[in-house]
């Protein structure tokens, strides 16, 4: 019997990342925030979630890739963590997809940096590789990251 | 009722009546005849011990046994409450309340071993007299109709069945009932728990008593309040959007609707408030025990007073300032108020007084902790800063009385030289600051020596919605709590531009005679005018590089004020407050955010995190202790005579000073806008000819009327006096200072009052009508006057 879990995937850039989808509590719209001055620049700003008040977190800023050109959508992924629902800002989600737990593999060992902390594992997908992020450490200790 | 459903029942009537126990017991010792009061704590004990036997706690059972038959022998008369006794009855409260808290926590009583208090209660029984003799039981079957309210007896009988000790029953044969209350615990336990059904059926029946005495209230669960309240907050945002959006229509229906909308949110906010406000005597409640505990440890006489307890408060609040509050009446009792023969010493009464005071003062709650014992020796905190090197002995020397009392809320400044098991609890003053100011109060101490201290808290009623301004900086909104707000002021044009002042580098503006520290948001928060993510360009083009127009938040942090320059200043607005995640705390100058009517998310500020940040409180400190120095040592009595004082210099070196009142602007001009008339200098001036004299030239009897001997401007002191105005010409504005001085008569000198020590430097002082006459002898007034 092969256990299979899915994910919500999503890109930045080129390359595709998943989360698991138990983690996810919903995928929004950009919608305009309120920027946080003298806030590490990973945390883009404050978005109002129906009166829930969210922290939205650049993941390509998060995960050191580069900025995106200016005027480039984004997308809310927004995540439960411990502390709470965290709005990921990603470029563009894709779909929801079933692996088979077998198909994981370890981070590869040329990964750097913030991404090498923050991805869990790597699936095997036809359409590429599909990076799987750790959440609940890419919202947390951001004062060690960004500006 | 499951049996969970009956503890958890048993246990919160419980904790209720062992709150009222210690206030009775505490009662009772002052008014050892009152049987009424005796009749309502035997009642509670018997209640305790009842419920518990049938519920199978033994251990519970056996404590609150011995306490009973020792409440009957006291409410029979048999014996007099003593001190002793009091002591004994209240560690029998704690030993039940431990055990409760046990039941709370796991289900049973513990293990625990409460012999000795068994025994110290059982020893107490023995009167200590020869009992008067007492006719048997009915005379107890009397007494039971003498209480105030009809003793249980349905509840009561099976219990007694289930206990049959003579002590209680019938408490005249007190001499073989001693012996048997040793062991009174074990056999009652396993009757008490053998016998559920009657047990049951007592608890009914109290149950069905405590309803007929409570018809009008019921109990909620807090989470089920605060639950209400956020929905309460949400409701409050909405309203909010629909008022700003109707605003705008034209639809004389829709209006009225959401005007009525607006109406009926307001007081069902203030109702929801109201369910979660609770009076401040229900942690008042606790303290005269606290207090008689530390007053009998140390050996003191303490009566205690309370004022105001039916004053309000949120229960968050209430929980918060619990433990300060708590802290503050013990440190009161153990280190404030001496001990008897100190006090008959210094001719108080040997019973000192610790007085609670709570009343509402402009929105704020104020709590005042008044104590009339020998008061804080600034000496000794003086001396304990300095040693432990939180201020220098030069700080000290030039701070105030009040100053060096509210030393004692600095972190690692422990005054009690004596350590006694009231201090040294871990929770320092500095803790009880931090506590207080966490919820948005202050705190202060007064000290008289000799006539005791006070120590002043102010509170806010309620932290989940408060009354804020809104302003904006750099395109964005920001709240700021409307308790630390003191004024708004406005310059415009000119005034922004003139207003503002640097010393020594820090930006200024003089409020009616007084320097207020300005902040600019903007640099604080180091935000420019790029608008910020998805902002409309129009909020970003607002602001533009230096604004044509100053608006001032005069803001009161911490006992100081400060001014933040804002962009604009929108409104105030009642929000409702949000925490912030973790990852944004560890940034002290937002204090929550809030939803704005269209949906955006603001920022609050945290005003003392702000100063602190913006290191205005430091300085301001500085200076106000430089001030306040200034008028001790030189040992002015009269404090009139402290004038603020302009200072300038003239020529190479002197130091002059006016007196601030007689100045009526500073005012630079242009070395070309000088003009002649007649054989003056003057410029125009408002509209006017306003003559001009050069201090330098009359006081060094020069006459220099070369105007281009430099191209920076001219420093014009606007003298005005009875509407007319001249303009003194002087080489550099050097301070404002208020100080006290003496002047030292002079004679000689035009134009000079006299000469006085001002910033420990001689200074002389300028006679303006002295000096306009030696510098015109011949005066024209038609051309100056208005």
């Amino acid at each position: 019997m092969t256990i299979t879990q899915q994910f919500c995937t999503f890109f930045l850039g080129e390359q595709l990342f998943g989360i698991q989808v138990e983690q996810v509590q919903e995928v929004i719209q950009y919608q305009d925030m309120t920027r946080v001055p003298l806030v590490p620049e990973v945390i883009r700003g404050l978005i109002n979630l129906r009166g829930q008040i969210v922290m939205a977190v650049d993941l390509r800023r998060r995960l050191q890739i580069e900025e995106r050109t200016a005027g480039a959508s984004m997308v809310n992924v927004v995540v439960r963590t411990q502390e709470g629902p965290v709005s990921l800002l990603v470029d563009s989600i894709g779909d929801v997809v079933e692996v088979d737990e077998k198909t994981a593999e370890a981070p590869p060992h040329t990964l750097e940096g913030e991404m090498r902390m923050l991805i869990a594992g790597v699936h095997k997908l036809d359409q590429g590789l599909m990076h799987v992020l750790n959440t609940e450490k890419a919202c947390e200790s951001l004062e060690r990251t960004g500006a | 009722m499951s049996d969970l459903e009956i503890v958890k029942e048993f246990l919160v009537e419980s904790y209720e009546n062992l709150d009222r126990l210690d206030r009775d017991l505490i009662a009772l010792e002052k008014d050892p005849s009152n049987r009424e009061i005796l009749a309502s704590v035997f009642r509670t004990i018997h209640t305790i011990k009842g419920t518990s036997g049938f519920l199978a706690f033994n251990k519970l059972e056996s404590v609150t046994h011995v306490g009973e038959s020792l409440l009957a022998r006291l409410r029979d008369g048999l014996l007099t409450l003593t001190s002793e006794i009091t002591t004994a009855l209240l560690s029998m409260v704690d030993a039940v309340r431990q055990m409760l808290g046990n039941i709370d926590k796991t289900g049973g009583e513990g293990e625990r071993n409460d012999q000795e208090l068994i025994a110290t209660l059982t020893r107490l029984l023995q009167p200590k007299a020869e009992p008067s003799p007492v006719p048997t039981t009915t005379k107890q079957k009397k007494r039971h109709h003498d209480l105030p309210q009809p003793a249980p007896t349905a509840a009561e009988a099976p219990i007694q069945q289930s206990a049959p000790q003579e002590s209680e029953v019938s408490p005249s044969v007190p001499p073989p009932a001693a012996a048997d209350l040793q062991h009174a615990g074990e056999p009652l336990a396993e009757k008490g728990a053998s016998k559920p059904p009657e047990g049951t059926d007592g608890n009914v029946q109290q149950q069905a008593r405590g309803q007929s005495a409570s018809d009008s209230t019921i109990r909620v669960d807090v989470s089920q309040l605060d639950k209400l309240m956020n929905r309460m907050g949400e409701l409050v945002l909405l309203r909010n959007q629909i008022v700003q959006f109707t605003s705008s229509s034209e639809d004389s229906g829709l209006l009225a609707t959401s005007q009525r909308l607006n109406l009926i949110t307001t007081e069902l906010q203030e109702g929801v408030m109201k369910t979660r406000m609770q009076p401040i005597g229900n942690i008042w409640t606790k303290f005269p025990r606290t207090v008689r505990d530390v007053a009998l440890g140390c050996g003191k006489q303490v009566r205690i007073e309370m004022e105001g307890k039916e004053t309000e408060l949120d229960k968050t609040i209430i929980e918060a300032i619990k433990d300060p509050l708590t802290h503050i009446v013990r440190n009161s009792v153990d280190h404030g108020i001496e001990s008897p023969e100190a006090r008959t010493a210094a001719g108080k009464n040997p019973e000192g007084l610790l007085l609670l005071r709570a009343f509402h003062e402009g929105g704020q709650v104020n709590i005042e902790i008044t104590d009339d014992g020998a008061g804080l020796n600034s000496e000794r905190i003086r001396n304990k800063a300095v040693q432990k090197g939180l201020i220098t002995a030069d700080q000290s020397a030039r701070m105030t009385e009040r100053e060096i009392t509210n030393l004692i809320w600095l972190p690692g400044l422990a005054t009690a030289e004596k350590v006694t098991n009231v201090s040294g609890r871990g929770v320092g003053m500095d803790v009880v600051k931090t506590n207080i100011e966490k919820i948005g109060g202050t705190v202060d101490v007064q000290s008289k020596a000799g006539q005791g201290s006070t120590v002043r808290m102010k509170i806010p009623l309620t932290l989940a919605i408060i009354p804020a301004l809104i302003v904006s900086t750099a395109g964005d909104r920001y709240a700021i709590p409307q308790v630390s707000l003191l004024e708004l002021v406005r310059l415009e044009g000119e005034q922004a531009r003139k207003g503002i002042e640097m010393v020594r580098g820090a930006p200024v503006y003089r409020l009616r005679g007084r320097l207020l520290p300005l902040v600019y948001l903007n640099r604080e928060l180091k935000v420019d005018g790029k608008a910020p993510d998805g902002a409309s360009s129009a909020a970003a083009s607002a602001y533009s590089g230096e604004a044509e127009n100053a608006n001032i938040v005069v803001l009161r942090a911490d006992d100081h004020q400060f001014g933040l320059v804002v962009d604009e200043i929108n409104d105030t607005e009642e929000i409702v407050v949000k925490p912030l995640g973790k990852q944004l705390k560890i940034i002290n100058i937002y204090a929550g955010a809030t939803i704005m009517g269209d949906g955006k998310v603001a920022l609050i500020l945290d005003v003392l995190g702000l100063a602190q940040r913006a290191n205005v409180l430091g300085e301001m400190r500085d200076r106000e202790a430089t001030e306040k120095a200034g008028k001790q040592s030189l040992g002015v009595a009269d404090a009139n005579q402290s004038n603020a004082m302009l200072l300038f210099q003239y020529g190479e070196s002197g130091r002059m000073a006016i007196d601030l009142d007689l100045v009526a602007r500073l005012e630079e001009f242009p070395r070309d806008a000088i003009e002649v008339a007649g054989n003056q200098e003057a410029v125009q001036y408002r509209g006017q000819i306003m003559p001009l004299v050069r201090v330098s030239d009359v006081l060094e009897c020069k006459r220099n009327m070369a105007p281009g001997s430099g191209q920076e401007a001219l420093h014009v002191v606007v003298y005005a006096d009875s509407g007319r105005s001249v303009g003194l010409v002087v080489d550099r504005i050097l301070d404002i200072v208020e100080e006290s001085f003496v002047i030292q008569q002079e004679t000689g000198r035009r134009g000079v009052l006299g000469s006085a020590v001002i910033q420990k430097r001689v200074t002389d002082i300028l006679d303006v009508p002295g000096l306009i006459a030696s510098a015109h002898p011949v005066q024209e007034p038609t051309e100056v006057l208005t």
